[in-house]
């Protein structure tokens, strides 16, 4: 990792890493015996990871799942499947190159792929408007999933946007329609649909593209009915970046939240300090998680599998009868 | 049982509470001073400029069902506090404020009622309460309506008028959106009609919801309408906003409305749409081999 991408609360843990670098590449050149102080500075590090990422806030996780280096969505499709032919537009307006999809292998399965990418390098990013979707990318993503239910293959989603891009152009072609349409279209699609939130799901924006048989949240990713800084901005107007650790607090946006809601089927464990740090571990955890779901979901019958998609969501809620009204 | 009772005719907008006695109020249109009672004549609607006050949920109850009545359903579903989610004020306690000032257990109100003789799943929202934010209450609500229409084989209508979804709920809130619309794609399965009436504002999560998957969407004049808020969209964008940007006219321009339809032609117009989308007649089985009853209330055992 190169200066700068790294998190404040990474440093030391960085730090100490770069250090033991250097030591390593002199003792190599100068040989010198360093082994001993090597070994002390790994053990050192090893504590220094643990007490760092083992007891994450919920503002850390905010954090990790924004990390610069994080894997988007287009490196775990690279690193999880095989013979990605990405497709583009809606068939109605234009392309939005926040959403990606395609047909794909995942082992021996022919998948539908499809998910919001924030892009790496600045050029990506802006061409990708930082994987906030136009109402094109939605119904470029339903597009994509009514191509899947007509073949039977089922669909994988990753999730990964900061919202539904908030703009004139995206109000003036029906934002809130096309969202709409996805969670009820997505509700009845007739082929098994797994979810995951690989980074960040805020709001609307995610769950446009986040209705499924099966939800799987990366350790670090959030999810939450709006953005830390959105909550802040409302609650504490005018103090709103100073206070956005607090909201993600009070809104209870780590994976582990929304599992003790039971909102969420699985949480996918990251390498230790974060998807950034080994990407390919990180996608292979996912890519075991999404294959055994499949394999789950795969021999249901439709009938069945709707019926249990609905239940899902027809319980969501938490609510209390009071006579007195 | 008061919910049960005729409501008094006229109606009474929230601005009259603003006006010592009721007996004069400002346009919050064009300013004009307006004589209260010429106003609830005219449906709390300005005769200068149209402008449309915000009026209570028991208004649009006297507005468009018979009689006034509607026949309340799940009136007693009260918010918990699943986030323990505290800003300046507890949750729990903006509920208590918000229930004292309205008299509601939560933002909207659902039950049976008739329109033109036609029985109807009722729903409206209550902007009072909370900025008529959805949480868990609401979205569950909106499903018990849902499920009444289909239930008794009668259309949906929902009047809405929200922020959006309910922040003190979290992502319990956001998805109470994923509820209510998978349980309209079983009422457009069923063939029931859904009549989305959207007042001022409709916007966020319910506009990205149930509001916008009406089989008929209307709204009334210059409501604010949309998905971002627009100091969201000004501090995205740095950009000032055109005229008229998110109202119910820029919906309609740009094809996410069907109609914009003044006050006082609210219930004739759904009168007229119910016709066709249930058939002339109550009680005639169409095509589908659907029957429709008109009596709903007699059939009120069945739930």
């Amino acid at each position: 990792m190169g200066p700068g991408t790294y998190l404040d609360f990474e440093k030391p843990v960085v730090e100490l890493e770069a250090k033991i670098r250097d030591i390593r590449e002199f003792a190599r050149g100068e040989s010198v015996e360093l082994s001993r102080e090597l070994h002390l500075l790994e053990r050192k590090l090893e504590r220094l990871r643990q007490d760092t990422f083992s007891n994450l806030s919920r503002w850390q996780r905010v954090q990790l799942a924004r990390h610069p280096m994080r894997p988007c969505s287009q490196d775990y499709i690279d690193k999880m499947t095989t013979g990605f032919v990405p497709l583009h537009g809606d068939r109605a307006y234009g392309d939005d190159r926040a959403l990606i999809g395609g047909p794909a292998m995942l082992g021996d399965r022919p998948i539908m792929i499809l998910g919001q990418q924030k892009g790496r390098t600045t050029k990506e990013k802006l061409a990708n408007n930082f994987g906030m979707c136009h109402p094109e990318g939605y119904r470029k993503a339903m597009r994509l999933m009514i191509l899947a239910s007509k073949f039977g293959r089922p669909v994988v989603i990753l999730i990964d946007t900061p919202g539904a891009f908030p703009g004139i152009q995206a109000e003036e072609r029906g934002q809130a329609e096309a969202i709409a349409r996805n969670l009820r279209e997505m509700s009845i699609l007739p082929v098994p649909i797994i979810v995951s939130v690989v980074g960040e799901g805020a709001s609307g924006g995610a769950l446009g593209i986040g209705i499924g048989d099966r939800l799987l949240m990366l350790e670090n990713a959030w999810y939450s009915v709006i953005s830390p800084e959105g909550c802040a901005a409302i609650l504490w107007p005018g103090e709103a970046a100073a206070n956005a650790p607090r909201a993600a607090e009070a809104l209870r946006v780590t994976a582990e939240d929304m599992s003790e809601f039971g909102l969420v089927d699985r949480i996918v464990p990251e390498p230790l300090g974060g998807a950034h740090r080994d990407p390919n571990t990180a996608a292979s955890l996912l890519h075991a998680t999404i294959l055994e779901c499949l394999v789950e979901l795969s021999p249901q019958p439709v009938d069945d599998l709707l019926a249990r998609r609905r239940d899902k969501y027809r319980r969501v809620g938490v609510f209390a009868e009071d006579e007195t009204f | 049982m008061e919910w049960f009772r005729k409501a008094k005719a006229g109606l009474s907008g929230e601005s009259k509470r603003d006006i010592p006695d009721g007996l004069w109020t400002k346009c919050g249109g064009c300013g004009e001073i307006i004589y209260a009672l010429e106003l609830e004549r005219l449906f709390w609607v300005c005769p200068t400029c149209d402008y449309h006050f915000r009026i209570r949920h028991s208004d649009y109850i006297r507005l468009l069902l018979d009689e006034g009545v509607i026949e309340e359903y799940d009136r007693g579903l009260v918010a918990q506090d699943p986030l323990k989610f505290r800003d300046k004020k507890k949750y729990p306690e903006r509920i208590a404020d918000s229930q004292k000032k309205t008299g509601l257990a939560d933002a909207i109100v659902c039950g049976v009622g008739k329109i033109g003789g036609r029985g109807v799943s009722f729903g409206v929202m209550e902007f009072a309460f909370i900025g008529g934010s959805m949480g868990s209450v609401v979205g569950e609500k909106v499903a018990r309506a849902i499920e009444r229409a289909m239930t008794r084989q009668i259309p949906l209508v929902i009047v809405s008028c929200s922020g959006g979804a309910r922040m003190q709920e979290g992502i319990l809130s956001l998805f109470q959106m994923a509820k209510t619309s998978l349980l309209l794609a079983e009422l457009a399965e069923a063939k029931i009609p859904f009549i989305s009436v959207l007042t001022n504002p409709t916007t966020a999560g319910v506009m990205a919801s149930y509001a916008s998957l009406g089989d008929v969407i209307i709204a009334e004049p210059k409501a604010q309408l949309g998905f971002a808020g627009p100091r969201v969209i000004k501090d995205t964008i740095h950009q000032e906003l055109p005229e008229g940007f998110q109202s119910s006219e820029f919906f309609l321009e740009h094809g996410f409305l069907d109609r914009i339809v003044r006050r006082k032609d609210l219930k004739s117009t759904i009168i007229s749409l119910l016709s066709f989308l249930c058939g002339p007649k109550a009680g005639v089985v169409e095509k589908s081999g659907h029957t429709l009853p008109n009596t709903v209330l007699e059939s009120a055992e069945t739930l």
